[in-house]
């Protein structure tokens, strides 16, 4: 009856122990890691029907984001140009009227139906969210959309989940910026306790009191 | 057997990752909506796609006779004094275009295009004008009015100076409707800039042309001082 079961299932059951703890680790840390929107909304960056170019239009060029989101101050969404606003420079006889690149602009143009761009940073439908309360009150196109003045393909940098959400909502003093550098892509502040300053500051002139409850986005 | 395990665990989970990338990561792929409750619903957002139109589009153009929720109603007479100035009040809070036949709107007087601001002129105003300038007009006719901008350089040619005699003695009126419906190689700002914001930017642009041809008498005494020194 001595050797009923061999020497080396002594440590079975241990080591069974292990594993599964190791799995069960894994799945854990998998599902932190992947099931988020950090990962599943980041980085999304679809080929758009026209190369178009913020690096350029913005950096290099240095339009102003309200040239084209021309209402993005009044609106509660943030307009995609018509197609009348590319004509304006690359219309006929003008910047690159005949580049190939522009074509969908051309037909757009002649035929009358929009550009097909695709939508990278889509909320919710539940979720209401609005341009021109942000952008008025010290909220920075930065803020939410990374730097996209430097991007040649535009990408989604942020995740945009309702935590990420709320880091702002909970303290925006961590993130306001003078109203007359909303659009500045490249203003930041020097340190964290300038930021802190001018935040808190904006965040008491304004009065800002960002919603917390689901009234104030989900209605 | 432990580390056969190990081995192969970590084989796993190096293929997994090789598959599925890290955070941030460039992807051409839609995101992925892990619990899509709700999340997409049947409802048309602004500027979107409609399968149910045969343009495509859910934001239908307004039927010919109609107006738009939220837009001015037109006016029925022709208005040629200041008389909009009331709705000025709250020039921002809805978006004001409309087909009204006002001075305001037109910038025409009966037949002739008429000259002035159809409201007061405050220094809020100006400021106003002249962010608007920098984000509509400069592209083109450069921050100082010179139509040396940023698209001349990349082969937009025919931006007009706006320091030429004509424009200096252009009605406001006929400025109004160059910027609203465009003028020779220039289109039509007027489905970007609300009707308020292009009387803005012409009250700049009057100050504009006005700071090319300025002498030193011009300038307030506090500011000259500052420039004596």
């Amino acid at each position: 009856m001595s050797n009923f079961f061999p020497r080396w299932s002594n440590l079975l059951p241990l080591k069974l122990l292990v594993c599964l703890a190791v799995i069960g680790c894994a799945i854990v840390g998998g599902i932190w890691y992947y099931f988020t929107p950090k990962y599943t909304r980041v980085g999304y960056q679809p080929d758009q029907p026209i190369p178009f170019s913020h690096a350029i239009h913005v950096k290099q060029l240095g339009m102003d984001c309200r040239y084209c989101h021309s209402f993005v101050e009044v609106s509660g969404h943030s307009n995609i140009p018509n197609t009348q606003t590319c004509i304006n420079c690359h219309g006929q006889g003008k910047v690159k009227w005949d580049s190939p690149r522009l074509a969908p602009v051309q037909e757009s143009w002649k035929t009358g139906r929009p550009i097909q761009w695709i939508r990278i940073h889509r909320l919710p439908d539940y979720a209401y969210f609005n341009h021109a309360v942000h952008v008025n009150r010290g909220v920075s196109c930065y803020s939410c959309h990374g730097a996209i003045n430097e991007m040649a393909v535009v990408y989604e940098a942020k995740p945009l989940s309702m935590s990420w959400c709320l880091e702002c909502h909970r303290a925006p003093e961590n993130f306001l910026r003078p109203p007359s550098e909303v659009f500045n892509m490249d203003w930041h502040p020097k340190s964290f306790d300038e930021q802190l300053k001018v935040g808190t500051k904006l965040k008491q002139e304004w009065n800002v009191n960002p919603p917390v409850t689901c009234g104030g986005c989900h209605r | 057997m432990l580390r056969y395990f190990f081995i192969g665990f970590t084989l796993l989970l190096l293929l997994l990752v090789s598959m599925t990338g890290l955070r941030g990561w460039k992807s051409k792929r839609p995101p992925l909506e892990l619990f899509p409750d709700m999340v997409r619903q049947a409802k048309y957002k602004a500027q979107t796609e409609s399968s149910f139109y045969a343009d495509g589009r859910a934001a239908q153009a307004h039927a010919t006779g109609t107006v738009p929720m939220g837009y001015s109603a037109p006016q029925a007479k022709f208005a040629d004094s200041n008389s909009s100035s009331t709705d000025l009040a709250g020039p921002y809070k809805n978006i004001q275009f409309s087909g009204s036949p006002t001075y305001r709107e037109t910038g025409r007087m009966g037949t002739q295009w008429g000259t002035g601001i159809p409201f007061e002129v405050t220094p809020s105003i100006m400021q106003r004008g002249q962010e608007r300038y920098n984000i509509s007009c400069a592209v083109c006719h450069a921050a100082t009015g010179q139509g040396n901008g940023i698209a001349s350089k990349y082969g937009l040619n025919g931006i007009a100076n706006q320091h030429q005699q004509r424009i200096r003695d252009m009605a406001d009126g006929e400025i109004f409707n160059t910027i609203t419906w465009g003028k020779n190689t220039m289109m039509g700002y007027g489905s970007n800039i609300q009707v308020p914001d292009r009387w803005a930017i012409i009250c700049y642009l009057r100050a504009l042309q006005r700071s090319q041809n300025a002498t030193l008498s011009d300038v307030p005494d506090a500011e000259q001082k500052k420039l004596n020194r």
